[in-house]
């Protein structure tokens, strides 16, 4: 299906948050690299993280394909008021509990985002939807059975695991934040939306959760994790940019 | 003072240069879990390695990323070592004859030159 500007510019957008939102938390989660409070954790942990790395490469891929700059100046060579990941992936990683249930909220919602692009009319999305569904299913299998774990073991480990889904939770409805460009995306068929996505996402943790004894906390302002999409960041991203694009900015211009 | 590295996730948390981690002890260790690897529909189950798992479920997904990450792999069993019998080293005599009669070895029966010889009719 051939697309008109205006479809384009949010395609774009779409791909843009999607692409940082993996960029930021593959590198957050990469700090946990040797680290890990296991041998075995620490070696898929890290793996995953590579994984969404290459995840955020292929979709800078899609975007240099659509006429924006190469994917390495894509990545490491915006300000921070131009990435638009949401604020729950700049979070710093804090402790393994904290680790772990964003990584569950997170890929839960990134497996069922890339499910519904399986369809999507652009179809350069559609491809890679179904290329990264084995990573994805394996991403969201590893965090469900930590969660279960964790939260069905001892009276340590749960009190931890709900305080870091109460922490996390608020951050994670910012993954849903709307764009200007729902209605295109939705009319041209290209992705049915953050609200349909946020529902089925809804769905899913509490079904996964209702295994356990976590209670999912009220949140009474939904749009309290909003303005990443828009460019309006927290305080640990730009430490976070700093340092990832050290080196890059050392010379931009090297070929590696 | 704290413990200044070239890895600034170390000198970001702000370690004290003297700490007192204690060893773990042996009960708190994991279990050990062998992993078993099929390559292809119809490929026997090979082994390929242990690791630590405190259950089977969390050995499975473990596993994957251990030994299911670079080479092509269809399916995944794990087995807690200790649930392995074994014969014991000094029964280890129990093989000995087994080198000396060569008759036992399917090779020994020279099958293949009268398969051939049969082919060749």
């Amino acid at each position: 299906m051939k697309h008109n500007t205006e479809q384009i510019t949010a395609i774009k957008d779409l791909i843009f948050r999607m692409a940082d939102d993996q960029l930021i938390l593959g590198h957050r989660n990469s700090e946990w690299t040797g680290l890990g409070p296991i041998l075995e954790e620490d070696i898929a942990f890290s793996s995953m993280a590579q994984d969404k790395l290459g995840h955020s490469q292929a979709l800078f891929q899609i975007l240099s394909r659509m006429g924006e700059t190469d994917p390495d100046s894509l990545a490491f060579g915006r300000k921070e008021n131009k990435m638009k990941c949401c604020h729950l992936v700049e979070y710093p990683i804090g402790e393994y509990d904290f680790s772990l249930m964003r990584h569950f909220l997170f890929d839960e919602s990134e497996a069922l985002r890339f499910d519904m692009l399986r369809n999507s009319s652009f179809e350069d999305l559609s491809h890679i939807a179904w290329k990264f569904r084995g990573e994805l299913k394996y991403h969201t299998m590893h965090a469900e059975v930590w969660i279960k774990q964790l939260s069905n073991g001892n009276d340590e480990s749960r009190v931890r695991m709900q305080n870091a889904l109460n922490e996390c939770y608020p951050l994670a409805l910012g993954l849903f934040e709307p764009s200007d460009f729902e209605d295109i995306l939705i009319e041209s068929d290209v992705f049915p939306g953050e609200k349909v996505l946020q529902e089925k996402w809804y769905e899913r943790v509490s079904m996964i959760l209702s295994k356990t004894d976590l209670i999912i906390p009220e949140v009474t302002d939904p749009a309290i994790a909003y303005g990443g999409r828009r460019g309006i960041h927290t305080e640990y991203l730009k430490p976070l940019l700093d340092e990832m694009t050290e080196v890059y900015n050392i010379d931009p211009s090297a070929e590696w | 003072m704290s413990i200044k590295s070239i890895d600034p996730r170390i000198t970001r948390e702000k370690l004290p240069e003297e700490n007192d981690i204690t060893p773990l002890k042996e009960i708190h260790h994991w279990q050990t879990y062998e992993v078993f690897h099929q390559a292809k529909t119809g490929d026997h189950h090979i082994h390929v390695g242990s690791l630590h798992a405190p259950n089977s479920e969390m050995a499975l997904i473990l596993a994957k990323e251990q030994y299911a990450r670079r080479y092509s792999c269809i399916n995944l069993w794990v087995v807690k070592t200790s649930d392995i019998c074994r014969t014991t080293n000094d029964e280890e005599e129990i093989f000995g004859t087994t080198p000396d009669k060569i008759y036992r070895e399917a090779g020994g029966y020279k099958v293949m030159d009268r398969i051939n010889k049969f082919k060749q009719k």
